[in-house]
């Protein structure tokens, strides 16, 4: 039971980690990023083949996926996102949807649909004694390396004056720009922050989970769900929602496992009829 | 007096529907200068005109020799004209005091240090802290803006756009649904910074207008219906026609 709680948290963790940059991308650009889910996958292929075709070890993709798909991010939101940011920000939900079968099709031409191998970095092939049981060591790691990345982030945005900036502008784009903040300016490095993360979680998720076209949009739609039950555009809200779903999924999978796949969308139903704008989300924050 | 800002023409269409219709403007220095009309006259698109948050369908407009139409509304608050909005807006999650700090940081851009923690760089405090005393909220600089009372909300909006230290200082109903004590309270602070500087004030209580205008300019249906010194302009008989049955001209 306590170790199924503690699988709860691993898989917490990339739903944190994914609403994450869902939750600053749409506070943000007020865009609902359809293709965070392919840039996941994108991140545990980028791996896979760094690995594969020029023996580039995990240690070394962990820090250099994110950031290439970091650049990739910052790239789309310049060339395609900004463009259709003054209209209907339904435009942009149709554009992130489209890059998301692009890039899943790109995928599945190269390598098909069957999941790739990849193997955990041997240093942390083994288990590690928690005390009350013993655990794999990549799985603590894949835990650590998320909380870390949360906290670097809440850092981020809570003590640096540009981590203010972004606050003030995810909340109040009008009066932000009123006192003289270039607004513009943020949403492209927001976009691309948001971009590494899901690209962070693809690589950690890359040793432990099947690495193919689709998992991202097996994914995404849970953490979809997170994000509505954290409420839409709270930071704080999305990264609670991730760790709180993923413990309650995993518990309930061991008492009731027909009920585990289902239960975030029925934790869904239940947050937006008790409290529509999301557990920690604004009031104004209902579409 | 010379005009500090000028509109000429300026006109805004929304779907054929035109809300400022070729209004001439002209904004004397020094002075505070109030935008009156009933309801829907256009007064507050004729702000967001001024302060670049609609573009005009036509006309321009110019502070001192600088070109306002057309630029952003961040460039046009650092060249000082600074504004607040009639909805009360402010960051419910933002501190008083940091509120404050980042309208201080607007004007200066980031520079390389932005990655540092703000307590570190701590050089907005001592202007931060003098902003809050100048609207008495020293004593709640720690409180967080979601938490203040509506004529606290207010006098922290009025603090935002005095960090900017402006020039121009446009206020956007500043007594709206405050009570007799809180007006009082904001007329005495408007007049206490409008030194050195010009301000422009839409407003619907005519007391106000009248104990802090020098200059007042009445709008219907988006233009210009007469200007002047209030003691004339309340006696305009247009302007009584056009303030007949509308509420605020009980005030």
């Amino acid at each position: 039971m306590l170790q199924q709680a503690f699988d709860g948290l691993v898989s917490g963790a990339f739903y944190a980690l994914l609403a994450l940059g869902l939750a600053v991308i749409f506070g943000m650009l007020g865009v609902v990023n359809f293709a965070h889910g392919a840039f996941y996958m994108l991140g545990a292929f980028g791996a896979y083949v760094l690995l594969d075709h020029w023996g580039v070890s995990f240690w070394i993709a962990l820090p250099v996926v994110p950031v290439v798909l970091g650049v990739v991010g910052v790239a789309v939101e310049r060339l395609l996102v900004r463009r259709l940011a003054a209209l209907d920000p339904l435009y942009n939900f149709l554009l992130t949807f489209g890059i998301a079968l692009v890039l899943q099709d790109l995928v599945k031409r190269e390598y098909g649909v069957q999941s790739q191998p990849y193997p955990r970095p041997s240093a942390l092939s083994g288990s590690v004694n928690l005390g009350l049981f013993s655990y794999p060591s990549y799985r603590v790691f894949v835990l650590g390396v998320a909380v870390v990345a949360c906290l670097v982030v809440w850092y981020a945005l809570s003590r640096t004056r540009a981590g203010m900036i972004v606050r003030a502008a995810t909340e109040r784009p009008e009066l932000t720009r009123a006192l003289g903040i270039d607004v513009g300016r943020w949403v492209t490095p927001v976009f691309g922050a948001g971009i590494a993360l899901a690209g962070l979680a693809g690589v950690l998720a890359a040793p432990m989970r099947a690495v193919n076209p689709l998992m991202g949009s097996d994914l995404i739609i849970a953490v979809f769900a997170v994000v509505v039950i954290g409420g839409l555009g709270s930071i704080f809200g999305s990264v609670v929602s991730g760790f709180a779903v993923g413990v309650l999924t995993a518990v309930t999978n061991f008492y009731l496992p027909s009920l585990s796949q289902t239960l975030v969308f029925i934790l869904m139903v239940v947050v937006l009829l008790w409290r529509p704008a999301g557990l920690f989300g604004r009031e104004e924050g209902v579409a | 007096m010379a005009a500090v800002l000028r509109a000429r023409g300026l006109a805004k269409e929304f779907r054929g529907f035109r809300a400022v219709d070729d209004v001439d403007l002209d904004v004397p220095e020094g002075g505070v200068h109030a935008l009156v009309g009933p309801n829907g006259a256009g007064k507050t698109t004729l702000f967001n005109l001024l302060t670049g948050f609609l573009r005009p369908t036509a006309g321009r407009v110019t502070f001192g020799e600088h070109e306002l139409s057309g630029r952003p509304p961040e460039r046009i608050a650092r060249l000082g004209v600074a504004r607040s909005f009639q909805i009360t807006s402010l960051f419910a999650q933002l501190t008083a005091r940091e509120h404050v700090e980042l309208a201080l940081q607007g004007g200066t851009g980031l520079g390389w240090r932005f990655w540092r923690s703000d307590k570190r760089l701590g050089r907005f405090g001592d202007r931060a802290r003098d902003l809050l005393a100048q609207v008495r909220l020293a004593d709640l600089a720690d409180t967080r803006a979601g938490a203040l009372s509506y004529g606290h909300k207010r006098a922290l909006e009025l603090a935002l756009a005095l960090a900017l230290d402006p020039k121009v200082l446009l206020l956007d109903e500043p007594t709206a649904g405050m009570g007799a004590e809180d007006v009082d309270a904001t007329v005495e602070l408007i007049g206490r910074v409008r030194d050195g500087r010009t301000v422009v004030l839409v407003e619907h209580n005519m007391n106000v207008v009248a104990s802090l205008a020098d200059k007042v300019t009445v709008l219907q249906s988006g233009r210009v219906l007469a200007e002047g010194p209030y003691a004339e302009i309340r006696r305009d008989p247009r302007v009584v026609a056009a303030y007949l049955g509308d509420a605020d001209a009980t005030d």
